[in-house]
């Protein structure tokens, strides 16, 4: 959210908690967007998506218990019944001496660029022609190289969020992307690839590297043979690292530490990984792809160091978490729409850079795989015990030179011995289009199951 | 709960949507109420309710298909709709184009004795502290229980140019349960859930309380689970817990749009053996009360049950209607969509594999070493390359023909063609699984899965153990 007015939905929240009766705490989110989805096949839009959506979102919290209901519609009846639906709801609710609605902190936001006029005035024939030209450019690279689909998207949308705590925010956001999918056949062989780009408007485009790195993503494994299994250095492609880093980041959560979720729990001020890795949340780098100003709840987005040197420092927080903790929000809520209310998460995690270039770093592991995509990390990690198992593919390394592609193996370990085993941090830092900046990382003495 | 989309209006609206052009028009409306409530800490944390509702209408010219959706079912927010889907059709030469409806006889599959609006509140949330009691009651080593309830009726409207107009109701009702078990070496978790598409009454017929303790005692047993093998090795499936082998090794490569394409292994394969022939695989929409079962899919046409694999040799794959209209092919009812925002696709509804003759003792007596997996997590597949991979959530050593020593999580890998061939005894002892989510292009859409107890002659078994 960027704060620049949208006053109507403003308006519409402010009724809302304006109804709240005595010992009742209400916040209201309301929310409007456009989305534009174009797919190329061929040469020949195959679809064409444009479509507008909104809703509301309502908490009431009276007694500790909460209730919430939402609609997809502003319609006025809706949300009154919305606003009636909330308050029932509240009934069933458990009593919570934590819970409770964010109070302003004072903290100064630190305003992004969150609206681009030049996205915002792009046209429809030229999306199209991007697209078209995004296939084009993929079909080019190689002749191996078939084009499955070219997409291109974009997204605008404001919200408005007014609470009887005193929280009233709103703004307006966009953004756009552009992304294809490859296949690279070779005889009955067939390996998949993608490549994409991100910006906030189409100028910031790089459409020959996002062809040039979906022709190579599919090209790269033809061939590819399973490895066999033994203990491994691994290398990290940063878009593997970012990866790694997301499912980190439920360990660090406010909320699942004071649940008894988190492998992290109790160990704040202990060394929980290498001395080389230090990792910061900071949604105030405009060069993170999910920068923002402002939380979920309304509060400033702010930069918390998690882990320094590796020694955890501290988790983050919504003003639930918070309390429970005894500690103040780290201005971390994140509210996925008007669906429901907010919870915790990491905002733009990013780990402080190396020196060195992926090549220097691959020339010191003597044995080892370079791990260009990982498949399966949703079913074979579990952040709550540790249990790392992942299914992969990338290159083997052999004193120091890059071998042959290698998939259908997996390379296993845990999450608490992997933050010890890290070895180098590169210094490629690649602002992903994800919540987390990737750089390629050395870890050692992984697992690779093979055959 | 009424969808209030008169027929003449729709007749209406879909001859706006064409009037510039094209040559099919569709509009999918919906109208959804849900309750969800979850439980977390010990504490019922909130009870939600929503409201979705809203139209979304495409047009197709030649292999074009423009889009539009909204939220408002008035005629003029249906025309305006209409309207932006047309444009992408726009070609001039259109002119009055006449839409007469004819409405489909009903197709049902479900029963619902109690709809979820008729449940109050409380018996609802009573639920989740049943499941919370029951838990923490099966040992002291459980940490933390969260439970969530969700229960959703859905009724949509489905009306196109070819002159369909069809109608359903589609009622669900989910239970999701994890717990935490604390131990001397970390923690561990358990999961179940349970889902189906009947009313109310789902929970007269099943015992939450011992899916509850069954959660919990999946996690307790972890405690004391060593790593998992790593490298090639024989696996057995439990009955009911690796349907989704089939969803991800061949499922999805058998949706006629990626086979279009020629992203899927196992285009152009029809009539040829592909897998063991022990194995004959369905897509059944018609499955009673089952997770994917529908009474008409998002196309308005009726669910089926599609034999897909017949004794080893692949028969047919699953079809939409733009699919089934290019390749002059019959619907098969394997058009779903998430919600009126989204597009339509090849979705799989309840996807399983019939029963063998082998006892599921002999199968397991007949494996001198190996893997037995009890419970499979969630799993993905790439449909070109047909490498899979989904994660075990609770699994055992097999030594001598005997399950043993419980085993840590992992992931387990395969080729989908290969694995297969591969499946050397199949079980007498059919069951369904779990309740699941299967996400396609990003959209999520129910679905169900299930398999009688299988080994596999080797798979990769992704842990840390030699």
């Amino acid at each position: 959210m960027s704060n620049v007015a949208a006053p109507e939905l403003q308006e519409i929240a402010d009724r809302v908690i304006a109804q709240a009766g005595k010992g009742e705490h209400i916040e209201a989110y309301v929310s409007r967007g456009q989305e534009t989805d174009i797919r190329i096949y061929e040469g020949e839009v195959e679809h064409f998506v444009s479509a507008q959506s909104e809703g509301v979102g309502i908490r009431v919290i009276r007694d500790g218990r909460t209730g919430f209901a939402y609609a997809g519609t502003l319609d006025g009846d809706a949300v009154a019944s919305v606003l009636a639906e909330a308050r029932d709801n509240v009934e069933f609710g458990t009593p919570d001496e934590w819970a409770g609605l964010a109070t302003a902190d004072g903290v100064p936001v630190v305003e992004q660029q969150l609206w681009s006029d030049e996205l915002a005035a792009f046209g429809t024939d030229a999306k199209i022609a991007l697209a078209k030209e995004l296939e084009r450019l993929t079909r080019a690279t190689d002749s191996r190289v078939r084009v499955d689909d070219a997409n291109y998207s974009d997204a605008s949308g404001e919200a408005a969020v007014a609470s009887t705590a005193g929280i009233r925010v709103s703004g307006r956001e966009n953004g756009c992307y552009a992304s294809v999918s490859t296949l690279a056949d070779d005889g009955d062989e067939t390996q998949t690839g993608f490549g994409f780009a991100v910006g906030r408007s189409p100028e910031e485009f790089d459409l020959a590297k996002a062809a040039r790195e979906a022709a190579d993503r599919a090209t790269r494994l033809l061939g590819a043979v399973k490895p066999l299994s033994k203990k491994i250095t691994v290398v990290f492609d940063p878009f593997v690292t970012a990866q790694f880093l997301g499912v980190l980041s439920s360990a660090l959560n406010g909320e699942n530490v004071a649940k008894g979720r988190s492998l992290f729990a109790n160990r704040v001020g202990e060394s929980v990984a290498s001395p080389l890795f230090t990792l910061v949340d900071d949604p105030t780098n405009p060069k993170a792809y999910t920068a923002t100003d402002i939380d979920g709840e309304g509060l400033a987005a702010r930069r918390n160091v998690l882990i320094e040197a590796g020694v955890l420092q501290g988790f983050v927080h919504s003003s639930y978490s918070a309390r429970r903790a005894g500690t103040t929000s780290t201005g971390n809520a994140v509210r996925g729409g008007f669906k429901g209310t907010p919870g915790v998460g990491c905002l733009a995690m990013q780990m402080q850079p190396g020196n060195r270039s992926q090549a220097e770093l691959i020339a010191d592991v003597d044995d080892g795989v370079l791990i260009q995509s990982v498949q399966g990390l949703h079913s074979g990690v579990n952040a709550i015990s540790g249990d790392f198992s992942t299914g992969a593919s990338g290159l083997l390394i052999s004193n120091g030179q890059l071998g042959g592609p290698v998939r259908e193996f997996t390379i296993a370990s845990t999450l608490q011995r992997m933050l010890h085993d890290i070895v180098e941090v590169g210094g490629d830092i690649d602002w992903l289009p994800m919540r987390a900046a990737g750089v390629s990382l050395v870890i050692r003495d992984l697992t690779m199951s093979g055959a | 709960m009424v969808c209030v989309i008169d027929q003449d209006v729709l007749e209406r609206v879909l001859g706006t949507a064409l009037r510039n052009g094209g040559d099919f028009a569709e509009v999918y409306a919906e109208d959804k109420s849900s309750t969800s409530a979850g439980l977390d800490d010990g504490r019922v944390e909130q009870v939600t309710s929503g409201r979705d509702r809203g139209a979304g209408i495409r047009v197709v010219r030649g292999e074009t298909t423009g889009f539009a959706y909204t939220a408002d079912l008035s005629e003029g927010g249906l025309v305006a709709a209409a309207e932006a889907a047309g444009a992408v059709a726009a070609q001039g030469g259109g002119g009055t184009r006449t839409v007469a409806l004819t409405r489909s006889a009903p197709h049902r599959v479900n029963t619902v004795e109690i709809y979820p609006d008729t449940i109050g509140k409380a018996a609802k949330v009573a639920l989740l502290q049943r499941i919370d009691e029951a838990a923490r009651s099966t040992g002291g080593a459980i940490g933390q229980v969260s439970a969530g309830y969700g229960d959703s009726r859905k009724r949509i409207i489905v009306a196109n140019s070819d002159g369909l107009l069809a109608e359903d109701e589609q009622v669900r009702h989910l239970l999701r349960i994890s717990v935490v078990a604390n131990g001397d070496a970390g923690m561990q978790t358990g999961f179940e859930s349970l889902g189906h598409t009947i009313g109310f009454e789902v929970f007269d017929t099943n015992d939450v309380e011992e899916l509850a303790r069954r959660a919990a005692q999946q996690a307790i047993t972890k405690l004391r689970a060593r790593p998992a093998p790593s490298g090639s090795i024989p696996v057995v499936i439990k009955a009911g817990s690796g349907g989704v082998l089939f969803h991800e090794a061949c499922g999805h490569g058998l949706e006629a749009d990626l086979v279009g394409k020629n992203s899927s292994v196992y285009a152009g394969k029809v009539g040829q053996q592909v897998a063991s022939p022990l194995v004959t695989l369905v897509d059944d929409g018609t499955m009673a009360g089952e997770w994917g079962a529908i009474g008409i899919d998002d196309e308005g046409h009726p669910s089926q049950y599609n034999e897909l694999i017949k004794d080893g040799i692949l028969t047919d794959y699953m079809w939409d209607h733009l699919r089934a209209r290019k390749e002059g092919h019959a619907h098969s009812g394997n058009g779903r969509r998430q919600s009126y925002m989204h597009l339509p696709m090849v979705r799989m509804t309840n996807t399983y594999v019939l029963n063998g003759t082998d006892t599921p003792e002999d199968i397991i007596k007949n494996t001198p070493n190996g893997v037995y997996v009890a419970k499979l997590g969630g799993g993905s597949v790439n449909t070109a390359s047909g490498d899979f991979v989904f994660g075990m959530t609770e699994a055992y050593l097999i030594e001598n023909g005997e399950i043993t020593e419980p085993l840590r999580e992992g992931n387990l890998i395969g080729n989908g063609p290969q694995v297969l061939r591969d499946i050397e005894a199949l079980g007498n002892d059919f069951a369904m699984g779990n309740p699941g989510t299967c996400g396609k292009d990003g959209q999520g859409v129910p679905v169900g899965d299930g398999q009688p107890t299988l080994r596999v002659k080797t798979m990769t078994i992704g842990g840390t153990a030699a």
